[in-house]
Order: structure tokens, then sequence, then C-alpha cells
């Protein structure tokens, strides 16, 4: 569609930049069910590209294979102009990869801070020794990742929940701080799966805002998978639609939208 | 000024009180893996025995292997003739149960990760055989006498101070010095351990790894490096339990029987908390003395030691299965 060194400028003017990740031919199964038959897509950097479908279409077993927890039967994963080759899931955290999950995975014995901090860890070079002994270059790391879990947890307004620990936080919070946990890795691709599942139309509107703030501010790159297609229409510059494992259309969310393929599937039966 | 009887009953006390410190030492070493990766490792008291063991036998100079050596060979080699200091011989045992930790780890539970915890725990009860076999190997199955220095033998100026307390005929309270050293290191151990967990890359890594290990790849962190992390500490904590029981009653088999005391501290402490295994440990100890003391000897035959703890724990799994500590169980339906 597009080539695939070029930035280009989408409809509603944002640029967008080379591909970054390509997904090719990725054939997930479980057993005897195919999760995911045959599926390509790319992830361009500095865009925001969902994923969506109905119910039990494979959208997070992609997620999976992105992150490394799914390793993909058949089918290439290339990042950054490689192919990847099979990796666990924090070798893939350490390329640069954060995501959060639909369930939530936080460290609920933790404060925020504690599970925020996590986030640095890869960032943090001193080895076991030094740490265990606290000395110089340690102490300095620790200085120096606090300062940007500060930024992050300041950027994403949690500043007054920074003690508490996660086990007492609503709902809406607790996704709010794994994304937080995410952003301070600073990664190079944040994957957010269902980020918006089971929270009010303010929560919504709170975390569509951090959404696009982070991409605007950050330039980070995301890939969200979401149920309600209203937001995804907003907030995504190109959206994937899975159905029962497989593609069934690619493209800018108008386009997407107007996709009867997609309409039948996904919306079901168009009823004005 | 007292009554005699009241003041042997504060001497018990002081005597459980530090009984109950090794207990604890034992139990924190359950904890350590317990929180970590859910397995209940029964070998942690052949741990503590193949530590000290190794201890000893680096000490003494002993070769490894002798007999096996020895059988193959025809040789008839026994000690290679030098003596290490014990502050070499510590960091050379220490040494000893990293390397110890990463081979459970790759060799064992690496193959076991996402098995059911009954099958974790067979393994682990696998291990502990194992172990005590290849102890029995490697060094030898004479009880050996363990003397890294610590002080043994009753404190004179304790017993000399509290004399006063009891009138003429009262001769003061004994209290072994070894028994007051391991008080000291297992309270230094303790705020080591938790300062390392609490402020350190590799403890916050290790405390994400205990609450949740999805979140916990995702974020970077290698589980199979955590868990060799935390069977070298459990390693370590068995090696300081491994020599203060050991100086005090002799490097023998027994010693990974008297680990097993350590289970009912555990349901008293709950088996994710270190202070739980400490205070359940202090419980324990008091608890078996002062009952010997006033209920066991004069009126159940005495010998109730062996088996008090136990009985203490079977009360508590029935009003509060999770001990002291333990995170609380709530059912959401």
């Amino acid at each position: 569609m597009f080539d695939q060194a070029e930035s280009f400028v989408t409809a509603d003017g944002r640029t967008i930049g080379a591909v970054m990740m390509e997904m090719k031919n990725i054939t997930l199964r479980f057993g005897g069910v195919v999760a995911i038959k045959d599926i390509s897509f790319d992830v361009r950097e500095g865009e925001i590209r969902a994923i969506i479908g109905p119910n039990g279409a494979g959208k997070s077993s992609m997620l999976n294979v992105i992150s490394g927890f799914y390793h993909p039967q058949e089918g290439e994963v290339w990042y950054k102009g490689a192919r990847r080759p099979e990796m666990k899931p924090f070798e893939v955290a350490r390329q640069g990869i954060a995501r959060t999950f639909q369930n939530i995975a936080l460290f609920e014995g933790m404060s925020v801070l504690d599970n925020v901090m996590t986030g640095r860890l890869n960032h943090m070079k001193s080895g076991i020794l030094s740490q265990a002994i606290w000395y110089g270059k340690a102490e300095r790391e620790e200085t120096e990742n606090r300062a940007v879990v500060e930024r992050v947890i300041d950027f994403l307004e949690i500043q007054h929940i920074r003690k508490t620990p996660v086990s007492r936080l609503p709902y809406g919070l607790k996704k709010r701080v794994e994304l937080a946990r995410a952003l301070a890795a600073d990664p190079k691709l944040l994957l957010l799966d269902e980020p918006m599942a089971g929270m009010n139309v303010e929560e919504k509107e709170d975390m569509s805002r951090f959404i696009l703030d982070v991409n605007d501010e950050f330039g980070t790159t995301i890939v969200l998978i979401e149920h309600d297609m209203g937001v995804v229409m907003d907030l995504s510059d190109r959206v994937v639609v899975m159905d029962y494992g497989k593609k069934i259309g690619d493209g800018p969310p108008d386009e997407v939208r107007n996709n009867q393929a997609v309409i039948d599937a996904y919306l079901g039966v168009a009823h004005d | 000024m007292f009554p005699d009887q009241f003041l042997f009953g504060v001497e018990v006390l002081l005597n459980g009180l530090m009984a109950g410190v090794l207990y604890a030492l034992v139990a924190l070493g359950f904890v350590l893996i317990f929180k970590a990766s859910g397995i209940f490792n029964y070998a942690q008291g052949v741990m503590a025995l193949f530590a000290a063991l190794t201890l000893v036998g680096i000490m003494d100079g002993q070769v490894p292997f002798s007999h096996l050596i020895n059988a193959l060979f025809g040789t008839d080699v026994h000690h290679f003739g030098w003596h290490v200091p014990a502050f070499a011989a510590i960091l050379l045992a220490m040494a000893v149960m990293v390397g110890l930790a990463w081979i459970v780890q790759y060799f064992i539970f690496r193959h076991l990760v996402g098995q059911e915890p009954i099958i974790l725990f067979m393994a682990t009860i696998g291990l502990a055989y194992f172990m005590e076999g290849f102890g029995d190997m490697m060094w030898g199955s004479e009880i050996k006498k363990l003397d890294v220095g610590i002080p043994q033998g009753g404190s004179f100026w304790i017993e000399e101070a509290t004399a006063f307390l009891g009138g003429s005929n009262f001769y003061g309270f004994f209290i072994d010095q070894l028994d007051i050293v391991a008080a000291v290191v297992a309270i230094i151990l303790v705020v080591l351990l938790v300062a390392f967990a609490q402020y350190t890359k590799q403890g916050r890594a290790m405390r994400a790894v205990a609450d949740d290990h999805q979140a916990a790849l995702s974020v970077g962190i290698s589980l199979s490096f955590i868990w060799v992390l935390v069977w070298s500490l459990a390693g370590f904590v068995a090696l300081v339990a491994g020599i203060m029981w050991g100086a005090k009653s002799g490097v023998q088999f027994s010693l990974s029987l008297i680990a097993l005391k350590a289970l009912p501290v555990l349901m008293l402490g709950g088996f994710t908390s270190i202070p739980g295994a400490i205070v359940g440990g202090l419980i324990v100890g008091v608890g078996e003395k002062l009952f010997e003391f006033l209920i066991g000897a004069p009126f159940l035959g005495g010998a109730t030691e062996n088996w008090f703890a136990y009985m203490l724990a079977l009360v508590f799994l029935v009003f509060r299965p999770q001990g002291l500590f333990g995170e609380k169980i709530i059912e959401r339906v």
C-alpha cells in the first residue's frame, strides 16, 4: 500500500514514519485450534495502530505474539529491519517493547511508586554486588531512574496515589498505573491490550487523552486492541480488523469503517 | 528475692528464644523460595546440612569423593593436608551453594515451570534425598566437629550478673554464648535480606516475581535469573543455619530432621512472611521449652519437645490457616 521505507502523511495530517515492525504470515495454533491464520501487517514509527475484531478473533493472541508470550508455528516477526528470533517475553521487553494486559497484571502487594519503578529495571545497569552494597553508581542510577518515574507519574496524574498499595486502587486507576509502568520503561513500541475495557465514559475519555498525549509528546509507537469502535476510530491512524483468526481489513479508520466485510463480521448486519 | 522456680522459668524462656532463632533461620530459607517461586522446598534442611558438610570439608582440607576415588583407583587419599581459615572457607562454601542453586534451577526446575505445586514439592523431596546421599558420598557420613571460632559454653558474665536475683543459693542464668551469637547473626541476616529486597534492583525484581510472574516478564525480568538468585539466597541462609546448628551439635545427618521443625514454624508464621518466620520461630522455641518445663516434665513424663510444635501448628491450622502474618485467604464469589 505504501513504500516501506517512506514516511507519509495521514488523512488528518499526521506524519507517520517508516516501518518499524512487520508481522509476516503469522499462524498460531493451540493444539487443533487455529487462533491466528496467516496474518501479515506492519507497524510504522510514531503511529497508533489498532487491532479490532469481535470476541475470540485472535487479537490478544496477536499481541502476545508480538510481546513474546506466544510463539507462532509459522511466520516471521521483523523488528527494526531484522528478523527477530524466537524470544522470551523478558527479552522482548529488553528490546524496548512494553505492554499492558487485558486483565491487569500489576504487582498487587507493592505501592504505585514501586510498581512504576519496576518499569525502569532494564535501565539499571549496575551489577548485583554494587547493588548489594549500595555503592556509588547504584545510588546515582536509583536517583536518575526515580526522576524518570516521577515524570511519568506526573504525566499520568497519579501523584496523589504514589504511596498507595496497588491492591487498594479502583479498577480505572489500576489500568492507569499499568500504563505508567509500561511508559517508565521508555518503550519504542507500546502494546495496549484493551486499555479501556470495563471503564466508564469519563475514565475512557481520560485514557484516550493519555494515549494521544503519550504518542504526541514522546513519539511512542502504539499498538492497541480495543472493543469500543468509537474510541478506535478517534484514536488510531490505521486499523487491522480480525475475525476468526483471519485479517479481513487493514487501513485508515474511514476506509475500514466502509469496508463491507468488516461491517458484516464486526458490526453485524447494517441496520440503517 | 525471687523463688527459684520462677527464675528457672525465665532461664528456660531465654533459652527457648535462642532455640527459636535457629528454627527461624531455617524457616527463613523456606519462605524465600516459596514466596518467589511457589515451591515448597522440602530440601531446605538438607541444604543446611550440605552447606555445613561442605564448610567442614573445606576447612579440614578433605578430599571430596575420597571413598569413591579410592575405590575406583585403589588409592588412599583422604586429606589434602592443608587447613583453610574459617572466613575463606565460608566464602568457598557460599560459592558452592550458588553453584548448587544454578544446578537446581537449570537441571530441575527449569523443566517444571507451570507444573502443579505437588509435582514441584515431590521434586524437592527427590532433591532432598539426592543431596543427602550426595553429601554423604562427597564428604563421608561420620559426625564432624565444626569450629569456626564462635565462642561456646555458658556466658559467665550473664551468670554472674544475674546471680543476685535469686539470693545466695542461686547460680545465675546459664545462657550459651553460641546462642547469643546465633541471635545476633540472625538479626543481622534478616536486616540485610529485608534491605536487599527493599532497596536494590535485584531485590525489587525479586519482589516483582514473587507478586506476579506474567507482569514480571513484561517488564523484562528473567524468571530463571531471579530463581537462581533466590535459591542462592536460600543457600546462604542454609549455610548460616548449618554453621549455627553444626557448631552447637556437630555436623551430622540428623541435622536435616531437626530442620523439619521449620514446618510448624511456617504454619504459625505463614509461608509468605519473613517477619512471620522469625516470630513463628521464636514462638515455637519458647513454646516448646516452656511447655516442657511447666506441663510436660511435671505431668506428662517429659519429652514433649518432640511433638509440641506440631500440636501447636495443628491448632493454628484449624483456627487460622494462613498463619499469623500470612496473606488472608479470601474467596470472592
